[in-house]
């Protein structure tokens, strides 16, 4: 078995140790042994990645710990921030920008749900590795941990904001589509295995190259626009463009979210105040194949962004 | 018993960049010709270390006694070659490394500790010895930038003894804390001897070395050039620093050549009297041809020749001698043998002789003197007279080498195995 800087297999003899109580000190059982080299196996990754599952957890409690510390509102801003951002977004897309769909803020909010978990993870897992080149140069850990933190991070975020689209419902008077609910659940996980595939590939590259964390910035502002969060499906024209647009994974999980949390939806040719059905009247098994693809598509990214990162990795201490 | 860390063929290749481009911009600006020079810190490196040995790792700055103890930590991989670790590894590079300033001292072990590799339940079960070894009990929830740096290395050192490796790496950071700390530092490594686990320390203080290592590897432009128990090989090293030409001014006793006080003056400064001129001094003692140093006990005299303006009838000839970090060890003059000396005019030779010099590792300043009898008027003095360096042979650590041994007394019996 090759794995580099893994503690696989201590941790698992110390467990064992633990349940058999023989971790005395002087009669140590001879342990099993491990290797450092060039190169390391991808499954011996993802068993590394799983034994450090707790210090991820630790990882993501720091970073929700120390962002909003020494500010006055602290742990409020988790919750502030999003419920801001929805405002402005409000204001601007149905007052200024006149955008007719009926229910707009819930429109709005079901749609940057889903963004906002792809966006955050992105943005803080670019730098992770350089912002912690303290303990990258000083501590051996698997540092894929280090950019799925920033994914859990995010998924935090996402609770919080689930708490407060429920305040949200609960004032609307809205009753979600409860039986698109496991369709969000699968969009959910679709999110998350994208983000964290994206995560890990940005992660590595941008120890190489710097500007990535800055293009980054700028293409998460562009792509913000390509699934319809601000804007109905139904309003863009798309004629034969069709499936390049909903080639975009993005498409396929805002749009559940939306089924699910919005739901407004009209058979065809039926209109709302003069307003064509702002989400498109697709039934359960058009959602379905398109977010099963879109999830084999982010598992096989994921697959790819840790092979890449485990090809870099073992120079990370020297470039960082 | 296998071994518990081997290290087979391992080399190590950096690239040293004139300078680093990580931008786009720079990157295609400069494809293809960025400068840089291959590096080889490790070559070939075979070491085999069993487990309950402590072995220290020796070589001046740049050797690439750190790369390798980055290797066996798994920070950084072997560009060839490979180590096999058996048993659970705790590295002490740097003190705190990642600890978060803005969180509090316990969020900190918990995530410093999980780092290293512990679990949830294995930390809550030594959070406890964590703090009092520590000794943080008052301060563990304040946030750790109010700590001073002491509280702060001693919070991870804490973590890092805790960790209950069976192969612990040391780079050079016993010297944290204030004394008694690290003393206690010094006591848990003797410990971790005792419990037969694995250390490996790298450290350029030779008595360290002596005190805690029974094996020493001594690595010399990334090559283990000897393995050997720990006097022979600081001898080896000091050897192997001269063949290269880069000499004295890297002994490893001594941190700062420059910190060696060159002109110390004595605890009493005499006014000198320009009666007497020093023309030459020259320092004798044995196998001066084959190796700078010299080793404990050995003899060494200095000859002095002297030049009198006139004749004076009464003086002596004084000799000190200083530590590097500027300790007087001796000071003695010829009168307080109770020898009185009549200088004629012109010259004279005089030798100061020491039969003996019972010092241990380290780099001595000689001083020398013409006065009169009280030591009132100093006519002469040279300051310094001659630098040694003198090299223990032994394992036994300090300032002076004293004769020593242990006579077994009635029930008791030299056990056979040491």
């Amino acid at each position: 078995m090759d794995h580099a800087r893994g503690t696989v297999t201590d941790r698992s003899r110390l467990a064992a140790e633990e349940r058999d109580g023989i971790a005395a000190p002087g009669g140590r059982p001879e342990p099993p042994a491990r290797v450092v080299a060039a190169k390391v196996s991808t499954r011996a990754k993802f068993g590394q990645i799983w034994s450090s599952r707790e210090l991820l957890w630790f990882l993501v409690r720091k970073e929700l710990k120390v962002r909003y510390k020494n500010s006055v509102l602290g742990f409020v801003w988790s919750f502030l921030n999003p419920a801001l951002v929805l405002m402005i977004y409000y204001v601007v897309f149905k007052y200024f920008l006149h955008n007719q769909t009926p229910d707009f803020a819930l429109f709005l909010f079901s749609g940057l749900l889903a963004w906002n978990l792809f966006n955050n993870s992105l943005l803080s897992s670019a730098g992770v590795l350089v912002a912690h080149a303290g303990i990258v140069k000083k501590v051996a850990f698997p540092r894929e941990v280090l950019a799925l933190s920033q994914v859990g991070v995010s998924i935090c975020y996402f609770f919080f904001q689930t708490c407060i689209l429920v305040v949200f419902l609960a004032g609307f008077q809205v009753i979600p589509a409860f039986k698109y609910l496991p369709l969000l659940l699968l969009a959910l996980l679709a999110d998350i295995v994208l983000s964290a595939a994206l995560a890990v590939f940005l992660s590595a590259v941008n120890v190489y190259l710097r500007d990535v964390q800055h293009f980054v910035e700028v293409l998460l502002v562009a792509l913000f626009f390509s699934p319809p969060i601000v804007y109905p499906f139904a309003g863009i024209h798309l004629h034969h463009l069709k499936d390049l647009y909903l080639a975009n994974p993005l498409v396929w999980i805002v749009l559940a979210f939306q089924r699910c949390l919005y739901g407004n939806v009209l058979p065809p040719g039926e209109t709302l105040g003069g307003i064509k059905s702002p989400l498109p009247t697709w039934g359960h098994a058009v959602y379905l194949e398109g977010l099963g693809v879109v999830l084999a598509g982010s598992v096989i990214l994921f697959f790819l962004a840790m092979l890449i990162f485990g090809r870099v990795e073992g120079n990370f201490a020297e470039e960082l | 018993m296998s071994a518990a860390i081997e290290i087979q063929g391992v080399s190590k290749r950096f690239r040293l960049y004139k300078e680093k481009y990580t931008s786009l911009k720079e990157r295609v600006v400069h494809a293809g010709k960025v400068p840089f020079e291959e590096f080889w810190a490790l070559r070939d490196v075979e070491l085999a270390i069993r487990p309950g040995e402590t072995v220290g790792i020796l070589g001046r700055n740049g050797s690439g006694k750190s790369t390798l103890l980055k290797c066996i930590a798994g920070i950084l991989t072997p560009t060839s070659g490979q180590i096999v670790l058996r048993g659970q590894l705790a590295a002490m590079l740097e003190l705190g490394a990642g600890f978060q300033p803005e969180m509090s001292g316990r969020d900190n072990i918990y995530l410093n500790a999980s780092l290293l590799g512990l679990s949830r339940r294995q930390i809550e079960r030594s959070f406890d010895d964590i703090v009092a070894f520590a000794e943080l009990e008052d301060f563990i929830d304040n946030q750790v930038r109010f700590y001073s740096s002491g509280m702060y290395v001693r919070l991870g050192f804490a973590v890092a003894v805790n960790v209950d490796p069976d192969i612990l790496l040391v780079d050079e950071v016993l010297a944290v804390g204030d004394e008694r700390f690290q003393q206690k530092c010094m006591e848990r490594i003797r410990q971790f001897q005792q419990e037969g686990r694995t250390i490996v320390v790298v450290s350029h203080a030779a008595d360290v070395m002596r005190q805690i290592c029974s094996r020493v590897a001594v690595i010399d432009a990334g090559r283990v050039i000897s393995v050997a128990p720990p006097g022979e090989a600081i001898r080896a090293f000091r050897d192997r620093l001269i063949e290269t030409g880069s000499g004295e001014a890297a002994l490893p006793a001594v941190e700062d050549p420059r910190a060696v006080p060159l002109a110390v003056e004595p605890m009493l400064p005499a006014p000198l009297q320009r009666l007497v001129e020093i023309r030459s001094c020259s320092l004798d003692r044995p196998h001066a041809d084959e190796r700078p140093h010299l080793l404990s006990g050995e003899r060494v005299a200095i000859t002095l020749e002297l030049e009198a303006r006139q004749a004076l009838p009464a003086v002596a000839f004084g000799c000190s001698i200083f530590a590097a970090n500027g300790g007087l060890m001796f000071d003695c003059d010829s009168s307080m043998l109770g020898d009185e000396y009549e200088l004629p005019v012109g010259a004279s030779t005089v030798v100061l002789e020491f039969p003996s010099l019972p010092l241990l590792d380290g780099r001595f300043a000689i001083n020398v003197r013409v006065q009169d009898l009280g030591g009132g008027k100093v006519h002469a003095r040279l300051e310094p007279a001659a630098t040694i360096d003198v090299v223990n042979p032994g394992r036994a650590t300090g300032v002076v080498a004293l004769p020593f041994n242990v006579k077994v007394s009635s029930g008791l019996s030299a056990s056979p195995g040491s």
